[in-house]
């Protein structure tokens, strides 16, 4: 029970959730520690992306527990749980092509200067914030004051998921972050998430590619038509039995039954 | 999918080259209005070389185009979050006629000066709110109501006929004149520059200008970042409706007057000057200085067709030529920018 040592960054328990009558979620248990990388695995439908939005303080779920570093949260909106550090990175990025790098990297958050009676846009700040931020993070650009729209996907993914960790981002949840990306860019934010490890950055990766998964997770979930499925170690499971879990075949593995989860209700 | 061919690969070769293309095609976004001004200008100079560059054909122009560098500017604000208000000519005159039926009234003149603002503010935000809180499916639709209630109200409280005389105070934005270094310089020039100013401040250097470019740019990336997209969009629509009813105060100074159909059309104007101007139709681009480049464009197109005594009608025509011919080499440019 060496696991039970360090608090989870973020724990669900017996998350439901349902829209009128169709059930789209049903006590679902999700688990990840600080620096951990979880892929999330399901066929379309098996409620991946209702969790991420719960967890994300899209919807509030009909049922269960978050908690956040051990202690109990309710998100009412996305602020909420940035707020506790948990930050999404969308599908289709949410960036402003028309703005620069560091404009994207704060939107919303900008640092401001006071100048008489007036709150001005510190860009200068803002500029050598976000250098500094993707200095951190081994992002490679000409120049931060680049409009967004003049890079390449990957180099948009990246300033996607440097937007996700600027502000004391704990959690991150990525949508499919290499599914509109070429070949050759795939790898470099797949270690870029890697690289997020290192900063005690956890991250939620749904993914369709089982590369991705293999290349990246420490461990992967399966979902299924709104539940639980399986779970295992990365060590602990192979290419083909993930893709059972994908079809509803859970082989040897199912839902491990966790030591730590009595200690956490305490 | 996504497959690199050794093609896309070499592509990153000529560098250099494509930086130089883009240093150009950002020079032109940011001056290339300014250039149509000068062309415009030397233009207006061979073709009146007498006449064109005194004191008081300039000041003539700048006073005459004052109005409508106002009505612009709110224009430009609203075109940026990629919507589009329709209703600033009307506006324009609800504010300019609600002012003239307060003067005859014997409102004192502070008021008489606060009434355009406040009426031009208070169909902005009547058009912000049905934009966003009643989820009217484009701005165009909207502000082509408003178009029609403004205008409706101006003849209702006017009686459809137009009310001259108002307190010198009320015309001094519009039509007084400052001696500077013994050159009698137009009041209205300087509320053009400092409203110019203004806005420029407020675009590039406040928190809320700077997501007013975001929701042209992308709402969705401005919602999710926790940009309140609704209350930015109201605001903006206020600061039109507040521009357009400054521009009605100046008109009413120029012409001493209210009249029931000031500013029929020039919301079309307005739409016109933001365009050459170099901002984007579809939002998040353009620059305050293009719009003022947008503004003289059309002044000056008006002012010299005037000294050369050509038909009015043909003006239209050529405002509408050098519209399309504007976006035409735009777009133009553009794709020769992506090709390479």
């Amino acid at each position: 029970m060496v696991q039970t040592s360090v608090t989870p960054a973020i724990v669900a328990r017996g998350l439901s959730k349902s829209f009128g009558h169709v059930v789209a979620l049903s006590g679902v248990d999700l688990r990840v520690d600080p620096g951990e990388v979880l892929g999330v695995v399901g066929d379309n439908g098996a409620g991946k992306t209702t969790l991420m939005k719960i967890l994300s303080g899209v919807h509030p779920p009909t049922e269960g527990q978050l908690l956040i570093n051990g202690e109990e949260v309710r998100f009412a909106s996305p602020r909420d749980a940035q707020r506790v550090g948990i930050e999404m990175v969308y599908q289709d990025l949410a960036l402003a092509g028309n703005l620069r790098i560091d404009e994207n990297i704060f939107l919303g958050r900008e640092r401001t200067r006071q100048l008489g009676p007036v709150r001005l846009v510190d860009h200068r700040a803002n500029l050598a914030l976000a250098k500094q931020h993707l200095d951190n993070l081994n992002i490679h650009v000409k120049s931060v004051g680049q409009l967004v729209e003049q890079l390449s996907g990957g180099q948009r993914q990246a300033v996607a998921i440097a937007r996700a960790t600027a502000f004391d981002g704990r959690v991150v949840i990525m949508d499919e972050p290499t599914a509109a990306l070429a070949v050759r860019e795939v790898r470099k934010v797949l270690d870029l998430i890697k690289d997020l490890k290192t900063h005690g950055i956890s991250v939620i990766l749904i993914s369709h590619r089982l590369d991705d998964i293999f290349y990246v997770c420490d461990r992967v979930m399966a979902l299924f038509h709104g539940r639980n499925l399986a779970e295992a170690r990365l060590a602990d499971v192979d290419r083909n039995e993930v893709i059972g879990w994908i079809m509803g075949n859970k082989g040897g593995h199912g839902v491990p039954d966790r030591p730590d989860r009595t200690d956490e209700a305490r | 999918m996504g497959v690199t061919s050794p093609l896309e690969a070499a592509s990153d070769a000529p560098d250099v080259e494509r930086s130089r293309l883009a240093r150009l095609t950002t020079f032109i976004d940011r001056f290339g209005a300014l250039g149509i001004v000068l062309i415009m200008g030397t233009l207006s100079y061979v073709a009146q070389p007498d006449v064109f560059l005194t004191t008081n054909n300039i000041a003539n122009i700048f006073r005459q185009t004052a109005f409508l560098a106002l009505l612009a500017l709110g224009q430009f604000i609203v075109i940026v979050t990629a919507g589009i208000d329709l209703s600033v000519g009307s506006t324009l005159a609800l504010a300019m006629m609600s002012t003239a039926v307060l003067s005859v009234a014997g409102v004192p003149w502070p008021l008489l000066i606060l009434t355009p603002f406040l009426v031009g503010a208070a169909v902005g935000v009547i058009n912000g709110v049905g934009l966003t809180w009643l989820h009217m499916p484009h701005p165009f639709i909207m502000t082509l109501g408003m178009l029609n209630i403004a205008r409706g109200l101006t003849n209702l409280i006017s009686g459809g006929v137009p009310i001259s005389g108002l307190p010198a105070e009320v015309r001094w934005l519009g039509a007084g004149n400052v001696s500077v270094g013994g050159l009698q310089v137009p009041v209205s020039v300087g509320v053009v520059i400092l409203s110019y100013l203004a806005v420029w401040v407020f675009l590039q250097h406040t928190r809320t200008g700077r997501h007013v470019y975001a929701i042209g740019g992308n709402p969705q990336a401005a919602r999710v970042t926790g940009v309140n997209v609704d209350r930015t969009l109201v605001l903006v629509y206020a600061l039109c409706g507040l521009l357009a009813g400054f521009s009605g105060l100046l008109l009413a100074g120029r012409t001493n007057s209210g009249f029931p159909n000031a500013g029929i059309g020039a919301e079309l104007d307005a739409i016109s000057a933001v365009i050459i101007g170099g901002a984007s139709f579809f939002g998040g681009r353009g620059t305050v200085l293009g719009v003022f480049a947008g503004v003289l464009v059309i002044g000056m197109m008006r002012n010299l067709l005037n000294l050369s005594n050509v038909q009015v009608f043909w003006q239209q025509i050529l405002i509408g030529v050098v519209i399309i011919a504007v976006v035409a080499f735009d777009v133009l440019r553009r794709r020769i920018g992506s090709a390479s």
